[in-house]
């Protein structure tokens, strides 16, 4: 291997494979302040992890309390019913907004874009920075806004509920307007970094499309969370002011505020399952052992889910007091934002095809993955009609769609991610053994808890109800131990991956024979990311690279370039 | 570490580059580029209230049309030039920064910063008018409206065209205070004998939450151009290093702009 | 352009990156927005019906088309920049086009003559 790569290079297999106990970013800096200062995206990418996940975490926990009182239909001991309204809110916004949206652009996408980009940084490091502190910042609003009294009107805010009730509204709502501007100025940020910071070499239809997936996702966020923006601003100032824009006794319109809300609120769930479908795009193609198939038409369908997605918010809107010309518009457009989806599908299946699958943990997160996002995005459609919509509107069914594409769908992906990029962030591997349990564990706990949530809907059972009818407790109990298990299967995870930090094998360079530019430095990756700047090759050319059993990873196959 | 060009980073240009940039101009762009999605945001967050004019506006003209008359024309036209002057006084002095002309770029900015402390001056003289006549949003409106010299004539009420032989079979809810309107009789709404229409407090929120946000970005623009000019007089740009002038003059056209659109759509309609 | 050192920028009086638009041009748009702000203000003295509002944000268009064309550089940048841009208007043009189609649907039926500016 006649490469200059020192990775990979003449100094012999192994040298600086592992940079654990060297100097890798980890250790570059010492104290506290050398992490709150930081200007290194692969540091502000673990704060996010650590922040999210934790995110995660408080939103699991009003969700399993949610699920726990709805093993009886009446009253419960538990809770009362003003309580469980603020339950399902708080369980909302803390998961859609502190976790979701965030999610893997900031957890995954900064710690692993400029790599990609064979870059040092992304464009503006401390932009990225006041991205976190932003995102700190309205954590905080938003546990103040719990600590005083939360808010029950469930995540949509709508209003003259939202105007009128008396919870703490502002507080949560400025909390979500400081988290846009995080999400806002990270979109930025990548926009910028993949249009200037590219290689040589690496033109557009060069790049990995995870970060074509995190390049529509940036679309979205720089154009529809400002929307929101001025959505929560006047809100608060309907509430604290008395504007009276969404007040109908002043001649406002509450429909209005739906209007406002949805237009980022759906296009915000592409910002969610985008990045999401770009992680599958890499792990199919490694895990496969075969060049992804149809390059061109899932990059390009990354742009078209972006674009699309802002024509579709009425569908939220359809037995809200929309008309009925506006309701056929948006149902009729609905139906073609799952094309681009489903041209990603069948390119995905199409790369396994004859490929040599690997059932490693990553991979299985893939196929729950197919299965999972397959269902949820095909339960959209059955959402999209208008005349089954009327029905399904407002129950169960809803509930597990979403579920179905966010946690079926982005949470899954994003586990996936982790356990993928795990090993090059930390320089440890995991048990594949508890790394498979956990994943199996997650499968059965998610369709358990949400798949009986379909056929729930489907007879009728309205959503966001404390009390509900006895015919459904049945599905309730079976949904509440499906969520036990799902809670297991998260504990699993997180014991293995955390028991990894300390106890775990070292890691290689590139443990899972990846061909994009990330796996050509040592995991950990060095503060600058690379000693020098590796050329950029075709992101899937993963047959140019073979496995070494001393090594138990990954080296540039013998004869070819490696890249 | 060396860039594309062989050549140690830290050395071109003198210790303005930044270290994960290879060149100058791959900086500068970056900057711009990162500057006009930001302007492209700042659209979007304005494009909202937009929305709510027009929403307003289509449905209701009259409340438009009869509240619009309260806002001075001439204060409005004057600070629209102000703010033009404050743009023209912005570019120049971006020309400046990039000529090394320190003095001049200094002056300048000070200039912008005046003539923007002008447009707010002349905004809070509206303002206050508004607030002592009552003429404020939604639940603060409490002014006392003089009859007009002319009645305004309120549309009349449209009766639905039904087909008698497909009136529904199930009897109507009763008429009074709690139920149903008479047929034919005017909605509460409307004042049957002319004078101004009611919910006019809609324009004015309307109105408020437009200039209001705008002065806010105006404040937020001070602030940054006295940043701007704070550095300036320290001799920190030049023709080596321009950019945060020219940043912050994009910014500040974007505050124009969206001024040039709210003058005649709040102050001059028909 | 080719990098030159700090010093030979600082003797030089030209920018190393970047375009400057000459003093003539910014004046003369200056005075062109001058002058059409006049002239919206007296086109909306007189009353051309519906057309009123369409001539105010056709003039209205021409001078921000004139800020961001030279005060803004947007004439002599890269061309992503303007799509960013235009991009956006194009969303907000979305956003108010179907809200405003949703609206004048709707309001009619809410209640007969409540919204007198929507004639069906």
């Amino acid at each position: 291997m006649a490469t200059n790569d020192p990775v990979f290079g003449a100094g012999g297999l192994g040298a600086g494979q592992n940079a654990l106990g060297g100097d890798n970013y980890l250790s570059h800096g010492h104290g506290l302040k050398s992490w709150l200062l930081t200007l290194d995206h692969k540091r502000i990418g673990v704060m996010y992890l650590v922040s999210i996940l934790a995110s995660f975490f408080l939103g699991g926990i009003f969700a399993l309390l949610i699920r726990t009182k709805l093993l009886t239909p009446g009253s419960s001991a538990l809770m009362d019913a003003n309580t469980y309204n603020q339950m399902f809110t708080l369980h909302g916004a803390v998961m859609i907004f502190l976790f979701i949206i965030p999610g893997i652009p900031a957890a995954l996408g900064n710690f692993v874009l400029p790599l990609m980009l064979g870059a040092k940084d992304v464009a503006f490091p401390r932009l990225n920075l006041a991205s976190y502190y932003m995102w700190v910042a309205g954590a905080l609003l938003a546990l103040l806004s719990i600590a005083t009294g939360a808010v029950d009107t469930g995540w949509t805010f709508y209003t003259p509920y939202s105007t009128t009730t008396n919870a703490s509204v502002i507080t949560m709502v400025a909390g979500v307007f400081v988290l846009g501007f995080s999400s806002i100025f990270t979109g930025l940020n990548f926009v910028v970094s993949i249009h200037k910071l590219r290689p040589e070499g690496m033109s557009w239809f060069r790049m990995p499309l995870f970060l074509w997936g995190l390049y529509g996702t940036a679309i979205i966020q720089i154009m529809a969370t400002p929307v929101l923006g001025i959505t929560l601003l006047l809100l608060i100032a309907e509430r604290a002011l008395g504007v009276g824009i969404f007040d109908p006794s002043l001649g406002g319109d509450p429909i209005l505020f739906q209007h406002f809300f949805w237009f980022y609120s759906h296009p915000a769930v592409y910002i969610m399952i985008l990045p999401a479908m770009g992680v599958i795009s890499e792990l199919v193609s490694v895990f496969s052992r075969k060049h992804i198939f149809g390059y061109t038409f899932i990059a390009l369908s990354s742009i078209a889910i972006a674009v699309i997605s802002f024509l579709v918010w009425g569908h939220h809107m359809f037995v809200a007091g929309q008309s009925n010309l506006a309701s056929m518009i948006f149902s009729a457009l609905t139906f073609m934002v799952a094309i681009p989806s489903a041209v990603k599908v069948f390119n995905w299946v199409a790369t396994m095809y004859k490929g040599s699958i690997w059932l490693a943990t990553p991979m299985l997160y893939v196929l729950s993955f197919l299965f999972l996002f397959g269902i949820g995005g095909l339960t959209g459609l059955f959402l999209g009609a208008l005349a089954v919509d009327v029905h399904l509107h407002d129950t169960y069914f809803v509930v597990a769609h979403f579920h179905y594409v966010m946690f079926g769908g982005t949470v899954i992906a994003f586990l996936g991610g982790l356990h993928y990029w795990w090993p090059k962030m930390f320089g440890r591997m995991y048990s594949e053994l508890w790394g498979r349990v956990g994943a199996l564990l997650v499968f059965v706990g998610f369709n358990t808890t949400f798949f009986t949530q379909f056929v729930m809907g489907s007879h009728g059972a309205p959503r966001r109800s404390y009390h509900y009818l006895p015919e459904f407790q049945t599905y309730h109990q079976l949904s509440t131990i499906g969520s036990y298990l799902l809670g297991m299967g998260f504990l699993v995870i997180a014991v293995n991956l955390v028991h990894a930090l300390f106890r775990g094998r070292p890691a290689p360079a590139n443990p899972w024979g990846g061909a994009t530019l990330e796996w050509r430095t040592s995991s950990p990756p060095p503060h600058d990311n690379f000693a020098a700047t590796p050329v950029a090759g075709d992101p899937y050319d993963v047959e140019a690279w073979a496995f070494d059993r001393q090594l138990g990873g990954f080296v540039p196959r013998a004869g070819g370039s490696g890249s | 570490m060396t860039n594309s060009k062989g050549e140690s980073v830290a050395e071109a240009h003198g210790g303005h580059l930044a270290h994960h940039f290879d060149t100058a101009e791959q900086q500068f762009e970056s900057g711009k580029l990162g500057m006009w999605i930001f302007l492209a945001t700042e659209i979007l967050l304005f494009g909202g209230l937009f929305c709510a004019y027009a929403v307003y506006r289509s449905s209701h003209p009259e409340i438009f049309l009869y509240a619009h008359r309260y806002l001075d024309k001439t204060l409005g036209a004057i600070n629209t030039a102000v703010l033009i002057c404050s743009s023209f006084t912005m570019a120049w002095a971006v020309r400046c920064a990039q000529l090394g002309r320190r003095k001049a770029l200094v002056r300048l900015l000070a200039a912008t910063i005046a003539l923007a402390g002008c447009f707010l001056g002349i905004k809070y003289v509206e303002y206050e008018h508004k607030w002592k006549e009552g003429l404020l949003w939604g639940k603060r409106f409490h002014a006392k409206l003089e009859q007009p010299a002319a009645p305004v004539v309120a549309s009349p009420v449209p009766t639905p065209s039904v087909n008698p032989e497909e009136r529904s079979l199930i009897a109507p809810a009763a008429e009074g205070p709690k139920g149903l309107a008479k047929p034919g009789q005017r909605p509460l709404w409307e004042t049957g004998t002319g004078g101004p229409p009611k919910n006019l407090q809609t324009f004015f929120a309307v109105y408020f939450t437009m200039t209001g946000l705008h002065g806010i970005h105006v404040i937020a623009g001070m602030v940054l151009l006295t940043l701007m000019l704070l550095r300036a007089r320290r001799g920190e740009f030049g023709p080596a290093y321009f950019t945060p002038v020219d940043l912050a003059g994009l910014y500040w056209h974007l505050v124009d702009l969206v001024w040039i659109y709210l003058f005649p759509l709040l102050y001059l309609i028909r | 352009m080719a990098e030159t050192t700090h010093a030979e920028a600082r003797a030089s009086d030209h920018p190393t990156v970047g375009h400057v638009v000459p003093f003539r041009v910014l004046a003369t748009v200056w005075l062109a927005l001058l002058a059409l702000t006049v002239v919206t203000v007296e086109v909306a003295g007189v009353d051309i019906g519906n057309f009123n509002l369409g001539v105010a944000m056709a003039i209205a268009t021409v001078k921000a088309t004139l800020v961001l064309l030279y005060f803004m550089h947007m004439r002599y940048d890269r061309p992503m920049n303007a799509i960013v841009f235009v991009a956006a208007l194009l969303f907000v043009a979305l956003f108010v086009s179907i809200a405003l189609l949703d609206t004048r649907a709707y309001k009619p039926d809410l209640i007969p003559g409540y919204a007198p500016g929507i004639t069906r």
